[in-house]
């Protein structure tokens, strides 16, 4: 208080202050450097070892970088080119650059695993940006079978006939619900069930004898390095998601069989190594599987990653499940809406916005999990970087490769965290 | 005795023309009991609520004045005793309490809106999933419902850049959205500043104006007085006094109301 009213208690502000400019020394870089970089003697002690450090690294691999090769045929010629000086020898990235991608997949058949990423990101499209039509959806929805057809080929016939059992599925609940919701169900699952197991293959034969049109088929042991990184990840991810919710919200059911149920899958699932589960799958799954139903191993392979990744994701969306207020429950109940309904409108994009970064942390995870295969024989990239050692040619190259495949799967897990972030924004409507 | 008079808490005449009292049975309540474990929080309840009556529950907190009307749209289980809401009973049977529930609105004391939908959507998603209003008309429904509250202005915001009151406003007009034949006001007002309580008030008087069946648990005894035409007193689970308010406020009969009112309304 001024002076002026030093005797009174009483006090009037005559006029309003209006808002100014901070002092010039409170904005700019010079404030940002002197906050966060030398604020006392610690920090700036931190920044010069930090820099120091920096320095450091850059001065023992950047000549190793810069003077890399990439045209040499072998390791020994590389060693000729760079006649003694340090240097990377990238050239077996060069020379082995489709061995790496694609396995030992035909050459000639190359365009269909890329055309099959390329239509991955127009199917990925609308479900990550909500802005585009929501008609592209369909083609969300029949990628799968599609990517199917374009990498392994055979009679176009059979993922048809698959596809068709779903068909059949969403047609009976469809038929079913104005009678009951709950038969509905069931009918939704048998009607699928007794497609694939007494008409699909009939189906399949029939009309592949009228129209025979398909691609040559490529067997499964013929694939390899990322393509088979790819398959596994993404088949992983968006199988585990669904799953994982469905097995969160039976968690946190009333009913006691389900519940149990799904709290000892999670439990047991979550209590194994994920290379047990992966070893099971190459080993002893068959001998618990109706005789002459050998399936492929690939398929065998994303049914247990994709099992170990629901039982975490599970848990981490009980986590956001657990964060909502309990009146969010009530407000939805309040209004009417029933159990599906409440979850599908006000529980679950609630807590599935929570659970963002834990989402996100669990598919990073698995996607990086999947070079794990390369101990039950498939040819990952970190499979192949060993067949490529055992050449004679490149006996003995390690970093190179290894630069090349860290990096491949750095740019597909940061992106998932950058769309992670960028998905966090655009859901932040708590103004908080 | 000079009788007691309340300040309503609004600015204006109440206009009391359509609040009209009918035959017609709202809501029938018989020997209800309920308990949450071995705790007897609801004890023998009889009551019959008429349609276009505006009752006022009150009583000292853990009464169960709030789990009595969370138990008329079945928040809440009771063990005991029959609720009949607009002649429907309720019962275990998931399709009755639907139907109770799409008819019974509910305003909550911390309004519980959905933080992830524009103050539009809160209020269309109900109409739209449980009614099947087309979404055109389910949005002219929401905007009738938000002028109503005097809040239009406001329909493209999150639920979080809104004040409390006007928070607790949208809830009113999310419920009335749903075209409820009853309404359940739990403490509307006493998460609020005093400053919004009156907003919230003036709309709910002027809700009552309309001759809406309401059932308010609330300590603004003026908004009782000024609009309800029942006051019922609960404590220990139990139905301890009911009656006209000018009686209730003038003349308590039991010495718990005694106590009660002498406390709430510092005399």
């Amino acid at each position: 208080m001024s002076d002026t009213h030093a005797q009174t208690v009483a006090f009037v502000r005559n006029e309003m202050i209006a808002p100014s400019d901070p002092p010039a020394r409170e904005a700019g870089a010079v404030k940002w450097l002197r906050e966060n970089l030398f604020s006392g003697v610690l920090n700036t002690f931190l920044t010069v070892v930090s820099l120091l450090i920096v320095w450091y690294a850059l001065a023992a691999i950047g000549p190793w970088l810069l003077n890399s090769v990439w045209t040499a045929g072998s390791l020994a010629e590389c060693r000729a080119i760079l006649d003694g000086t340090s240097g990377a020898c990238f050239s077996v990235i060069t020379d082995r650059w489709h061995q790496l991608l694609f396995g030992f997949y035909p050459p000639q058949h190359y365009w269909r695993p890329v055309l099959a990423l390329a239509l991955l990101f127009a199917a990925l499209a609308p479900v990550l940006f909500t802005a585009l039509p929501r008609k592209l959806l369909l083609f969300t929805a029949i990628y799968p079978f599609v990517a199917y057809h374009l990498l392994w080929g055979g009679s176009v016939w059979f993922p048809v006939s698959v596809a068709l059992g779903f068909v059949a599925g969403i047609l009976a609940y469809l038929i079913v619900a104005r009678v009951s919701t709950l038969i509905a169900v069931f009918a939704a699952i048998l009607a699928p069930v007794f497609w694939w197991t007494f008409a699909a293959g009939a189906f399949d034969q029939t009309m592949s004898g009228i129209l025979p049109l398909g691609l040559e088929f490529v067997r499964s042991d013929r694939f390899g390095g990322f393509l088979i990184s790819l398959i596994i990840g993404i088949s992983g991810i968006s199988l585990s998601l669904p799953i994982g919710i469905l097995l969160a919200l039976g968690r946190q059911s009333d009913m006691v069989f389900l519940k149990s149920v799904c709290v000892v899958v999670i439990e047991f699932i979550r209590g194994v190594p994920l290379i047990t589960l992966l070893f099971t799958a190459s080993l002893l799954l068959n001998y618990f599987l109706p005789p002459g139903s050998a399936f492929d191993l690939i398929l065998r392979v994303i049914i247990m990653v994709t099992l170990f990744a629901s039982a975490y994701m599970a848990e981490v969306i009980r986590g956001g499940l657990a964060a909502l207020p309990k009146g969010q429950y009530e407000a939805a109940d309040a209004l009417g809406l029933n159990y599906w309904k409440a979850q599908r409108l006000i529980i679950m994009p609630q807590a599935l916005k929570i659970s963002i970064p834990g989402i996100v942390n669990t598919f990073i995870g698995l996607f990086k999990d999947t070079t794990l295969v390369v101990f039950i024989g498939l040819l990952d990239p970190i499979g192949l970087s060993n067949a490529i050692r055992a050449d004679t040619n490149w006996n003995g190259i390690y970093w190179e490769l290894f630069i090349f495949i860290a990096a491949l799967f750095f740019i597909f897990c940061f992106g998932m965290s950058r769309y992670s972030m960028y998905l966090e924004r655009k859901l932040k409507t708590d103004h908080r | 005795m000079t009788e007691i008079q309340l300040d309503p808490g609004i600015d204006r005449e109440i206009d009391t023309s359509a609040m009209k009292v009918t035959d017609e049975v709202a809501i029938q309540i018989t020997a209800m009991n309920k308990w949450y474990g071995s705790f007897h929080v609801l004890r023998d309840i009889n009551m019959t609520v008429n349609r276009g009556e505006r009752i006022v529950i009150c009583g000292p907190s853990g009464s169960g004045k709030s789990t009595l009307i969370r138990c008329i749209n079945r928040l809440e289980e009771h063990q005991a005793g029959q609720i009949i809401v607009d002649g429907t009973e309720l019962t275990g049977d998931l399709k009755n309490i639907d139907k109770v529930r799409s008819e019974v609105g509910m305003v909550f004391q911390h309004f519980n809106l959905f933080p992830h939908l524009t103050i539009l959507e809160n209020c269309t998603l109900a109409p739209i999933w449980v009614r099947k209003v087309p979404k055109r008309e389910a949005e002219e429904t929401a905007m009738h419902f938000l002028e109503k509250v005097k809040i239009p202005e406001q329909a493209l915001k999150y639920p979080g850049q809104l004040s409390g009151g006007q928070q607790q406003r949208v809830a009113i007009a999310r419920s009335l959205c749903m075209k409820p034949r009853i309404m359940l006001f739990d403490e509307p007002t006493s998460a609020l500043d005093p400053e919004m309580i009156k907003e919230v008030l003036d709309t709910m008087i002027a809700l009552a104006e309309e001759g809406m069946t309401m059932l308010c648990v609330t300590h603004e005894m003026g908004f009782a007085q000024a609009v309800a035409n029942r006051v019922i007193f609960m404590d220990q689970g139990q139905i301890v006094e009911q009656n006209k308010p000018r009686e209730f406020f003038n003349n308590p009969q039991s010495d718990r109301t005694k106590l009660f009112l002498s406390q709430i309304l510092g005399h």
